[in-house]
């Protein structure tokens, strides 16, 4: 049994970032919202930086519901999207193909408490991706993993290659 | 609710920073009812390929225009915060057009309100995006 050399880690790595980064790239909105992602092999985190213009609550202070909300969406987005072109990043001297975003159905947030004014993390999980739909659960959380600050699932029109 | 009340209540949405950040204007407040539109703009698109604003730009916007009706309730309270909030997507904004909200508190118990909220571009029938949810309510002392 032989197999082939495996690729050099430099060269593997290079080549997911840039994949992720162009991924990233093309939502001007997550630039707006000051978010970036974390990535380990396959395993995405989002991180939204913490700044002045996400605050909803300036007596508490309290980051916006509605910042929580689009953080949410938009990771849960980026996992579907990366999850897509996972297999073609991992193709060898593949060109990956152009790429289109799902569409969010609807999206349901739970408020389980108050975002703090500091860093938040979050992380999504597809539950299913068919052809056409995608299920997803999204978890978020800032100083301590185990206590969420808010979760939320969402329902997503996947791209068709050809509309 | 009086006109300083709805002035105060006005004053405060557009204090908010995350919701000035996206250029919001309370447009409409009073009774458990609020209106507020956000203009169309380049930092705000979710899909470059269409220019299409992202779905959390507009949950903001419906999240921001439903808390302020729960605030503007006459038995309302000085602050809310958001429970659960459901977003429908029915269809694509139209790029370049402001999104316009109207959120209303159809039911209060003496601990949440209930509110239903719809988002619609220049073509008014057809609505962008609809919204429900839940907000703390803490009824102000007689």
């Amino acid at each position: 049994m032989s197999r082939p050399r495996p690729e050099p880690v430099q060269v593997v790595k290079q080549r997911r970032d840039a994949a992720l980064a162009a991924l990233v790239a093309r939502v001007p909105y997550i630039q707006f919202l000051g978010v970036t992602f974390d990535r380990r092999g396959d395993e995405l985190t989002a991180i939204m930086h913490y700044d002045d213009k996400l605050i909803g609550n300036p007596m508490l202070p309290a980051i916006h519901g509605g910042a929580t909300a689009a953080f949410l969406e938009t990771t849960a987005i980026i996992e579907l999207g990366w999850n897509q072109i996972w297999q073609e990043i991992e193709t060898e001297g593949n060109e990956l193909p152009p790429l289109r975003l799902p569409r969010t159905i609807d999206f349901t947030v739970d408020y389980l408490r108050s975002g703090l004014p500091r860093d938040a993390y979050a992380r999504a999980r597809i539950n299913r991706v068919g052809r056409r739909y995608a299920s997803v659960h999204v978890e978020a959380w800032q100083d301590n993993r185990d206590k969420l600050f808010a979760q939320a699932t969402g329902h997503f029109m996947m791209p068709q290659l050809n509309d | 609710m009086t006109a300083d009340k709805a002035k105060l209540a006005a004053q405060f949405i557009e204090a908010i920073p995350h919701s000035r950040a996206l250029g919001m204007k309370l447009t409409g407040i009073g009774d458990g009812e609020a209106t507020i539109e956000m203009p169309y703009s380049e930092k705000l698109i979710g899909d470059p390929e269409t220019g299409v604003i992202h779905g959390g730009a507009v949950s903001a916007l419906m999240d921001t225009c439903s808390g302020a009706a729960v605030m503007s309730h006459p038995d309302g309270p000085r602050a809310t915060a958001t429970i659960d909030l459901r977003i429908d997507y029915m269809r694509a904004a139209t790029p370049g057009q402001t999104i316009r909200t109207r959120a209303y508190c159809y039911h209060v118990t003496r601990a949440v309100a209930f509110v239903r909220a719809e988002a619609v571009d220049d073509d008014a029938d057809r609505p962008v995006a609809t919204a429900t949810g839940a907000f703390t309510f803490e009824r102000s002392k007689a």
